[in-house]
């Protein structure tokens, strides 16, 4: 069904935690066998209906899924051609599709035995949902974020603190995701025995980019049967968009729809000041290549000697130089699309979603957005897109103020 | 392939015929300059250094604390690159055709420049060992076994948590010797305990003939000697290099290196 001889774009990782060439292990050996551990109570999880039972029960009664599909009916018109829905993630308890992913990693950490959880956080999404589960549970939470993210993402680390997290302010590197990723992985080296490292995205060294998928995947899986409620038994989208950084909300709605040849799959990079040689920008796949860090292989910016940069983008949750193995790979077999939109067309998108449909975006959807404007106008009427709306502006208030020449103390 | 004896091989066999425990020192290539990096280097001999590990530096050390962390920012703002890194050692050759050289580091480096570029290199300019701490056994495929193909000893890090029934996958491509990491965790973190230390090592020594070589948490004489004298020798790399990232002369460095030489070679097995 698929082309490329590939029978299936659903059947990755091998049993090396390789997609094609991308992904992997490669870790420290201290770290090893935990991971090797990980996997095989993730592996057992995975086809035990004790484990979804409760993860249902929590995502139904604690996050609040299925979140809406919901017809963006004057962004429809105001664009003028293809049909737009928006996957409302944003409306999960902390205001992010992060909550889906953290819920199956702290259940998992809790049948190991694990008694104290740590986190990275780039917008402090990832680091809210860790503290809030955290909380929920009584467990130890310790989240690292680059001192940078410290700063622009405030509310967020308010949050965390109120939540009863430890928040580490990281200030090796340029003090952004990639540096507090680097630190959670220093912790988690030297606590090992009681420490549960909750990886945000579909990053890191195998299991993690298919475990995080796996779990956000439920995204993918609400949309199928919730626009063939809306739109007629057996209707697909036409195209899905998703923003990416790590590239977790991406996979999560992406995966469900791999096999299916007639839905177009576009990611969408955090592009910065733009994509070319001042390197402003974090867009992976379109600015990068192939290299090993955190854990796996796949595109990464770097320069010519194999030194990470760093990358560049007005939203703290795309702010990483690297991307999903998976995505990676989704990449070179050409089964879906990456494109980058800049910080100046993510502010676009971000207002003309508060003007037209009355929903504060995050930045990092807002870049999903900004594509589909690019797109939708040249598209048909019968045309469905489907963009996930993986989180919800209240944390960018500050940072957009300022982009607007908005002085927030009047 | 029939596996010649190395630099590495020889001095050991050295070492064990003379009764003495080796000492490995680590500094990191280029810190803070190419200059007072390859004098420090050219001296560690004279210093008592058995084995030479020379730090490849890289933007996003996950293995290492504060102090080479520092230590390999220093070295990239002063644009060291593999190919200075590879100038250096050639440089160090002139003057010593004996003392071996571990290169130590993470992958994506080597993996930029290519592997068999890389290997070619590294030969080539007198390199005689690796450790690349992001390549564990289950991506041997990568670079460990085209190493050993080529000549290098690929030195594999056991540490706290290798189980029994992980050990052995460890040691299958280990050659050279295998370096115990003595805690979990960072270089430069929590001191390593010889009472802790004597038995792991041990335990790996009933599954080797390599030598075991102990690291991370060693930072004083007196430690290196504690340490050295339950294994077969030992590793200091932080306190070596945050006498560098002080500025200190490379004299002073080196007497400070002398002292921790002089500790090392003084443990008698327990």
């Amino acid at each position: 069904m698929a082309e490329d001889g590939i029978n299936s774009f659903m059947t990755g990782p091998d049993e090396a935690g390789r997609f094609g060439i991308f992904g992997g292990r490669f870790v420290s050996e201290t770290l090893m066998p935990l991971i090797l551990e990980l996997e095989e109570r993730y592996e057992f999880a995975k086809t035990d209906p004790a484990f979804w039972a409760e993860m249902e029960d929590l995502w139904t009664h604690y996050v609040g899924r299925p979140s809406p599909l919901y017809y963006a009916e004057r962004m429809t018109k105001h664009l003028g051609g293809a049909k737009i829905y928006m996957k409302r993630d944003e409306l999960n308890h902390t205001g992010a599709h992060k909550i889906n992913n953290v819920l199956g990693q702290i259940i998992l950490a809790r049948r190991m035995g694990k008694t104290r959880i740590i986190a990275e956080t780039g917008a402090g999404q990832h680091g809210v949902a860790t503290a809030t589960v955290c909380a929920k549970f009584g467990l130890k939470c310790v989240v690292y974020m680059g001192a940078h993210d410290v700063e622009r993402q405030a509310p967020n680390v308010f949050r965390m603190k109120l939540l009863g997290a430890e928040v580490v302010p990281v200030t090796s590197g340029r003090g952004t995701l990639k540096d507090a990723m680097n630190d959670a992985l220093r912790d988690w080296v030297t606590n090992v025995r009681d420490t549960f490292y909750c990886i945000g995205t579909v990053a890191g060294p195998h299991p993690y980019p298919a475990m995080v998928r796996d779990f956000q995947s439920i995204i993918g899986k609400e949309v199928r049967w919730q626009l063939a409620e809306q739109e007629g038994e057996g209707r697909l989208p036409d195209t899905v968009i998703a923003a990416i950084g790590g590239g977790s909300n991406a996979m999560g709605l992406f995966y469900p729809f791999l096999d299916d040849p007639s839905v177009g799959i576009i990611g969408v990079e955090a592009g910065g000041k733009g994509v070319d040689d001042r390197m402003e920008h974090c867009a992976s796949l379109t600015g990068g290549r192939p290299g090993v860090l955190h854990g796996n292989r796949t595109y990464l910016l770097q320069d010519e000697d194999g030194q990470i940069l760093e990358g560049f983008s007005i939203s703290a949750g795309l702010d990483y130089p690297g991307i999903g193995p998976e995505h990676a790979w989704l990449h070179d077999v050409g089964r879906a699309k990456y494109v980058s939109i800049t910080d100046a067309e993510a502010l676009e998108a971000f207002q003309l979603s508060c003007a037209l449909e009355g929903i504060i975006p995050a930045l990092e959807p807002s870049h999903a957005l900004a594509h589909v404007m690019k797109i939708a106008p040249g598209l048909p009427a019968d045309h469905i897109i489907v963009m996930n709306m993986c989180g919800r502006g209240d944390k960018d208030i500050f940072t957009v103020a300022k982009h607007l020449g908005f002085d927030m103390k009047i | 392939m029939g596996r010649d004896m190395t630099r590495i091989d020889d001095t050991f066999a050295r070492l064990r015929a003379q009764g003495k425990k080796g000492f490995v020192a680590y500094i990191m290539a280029g810190d803070p300059d190419i200059a007072t990096s390859l004098a420090v280097m050219k001296g560690l001999p004279g210093a008592g250094v058995d084995i030479i590990e020379l730090g490849m530096p890289f933007t996003d050390p996950m293995a290492d604390g504060p102090t080479i962390q520092l230590a390999g920012q220093r070295a990239l703002d002063h644009h060291m690159k593999m190919d200075q890194v590879l100038d250096m050692v050639r440089a160090f050759r002139k003057g010593d055709a004996v003392t071996p050289i571990v290169l130590m580091g993470y992958y994506n480096p080597i993996y930029a420049r290519g592997v068999d570029r890389f290997l070619a290199d590294a030969v080539s300019a007198g390199i005689d060992g690796l450790i690349v701490v992001d390549l564990p056994p289950e991506e041997d495929s990568e670079l460990c076994i085209p190493a050993q193909a080529a000549g290098l000893n690929f030195i594999r890090l056991a540490t706290p948590t290798t189980d029994a029934k992980r050990l052995p996958a460890v040691l299958k491509n280990t050659s050279g010797f295998v370096y115990y990491v003595s805690v979990t965790g960072i270089t430069g973190g929590a001191a390593a305990q010889a009472a802790d230390v004597g038995p792991e090592v041990a335990r790996i020594k009933q599954s080797t003939d390599l030598p075991v070589i102990v690291g991370f948490g060693i930072n004083t004489p007196e430690a290196a000697q504690a340490i050295a004298g339950v294994a077969d020798g030992c590793v200091v790399g932080s306190a070596i290099v945050k006498d560098i990232g002080a500025g200190k002369p490379v004299a002073e460095v080196l007497a400070n290196v002398a002292a921790l030489a002089a500790g090392a070679h003084g443990a008698t097995t327990a």
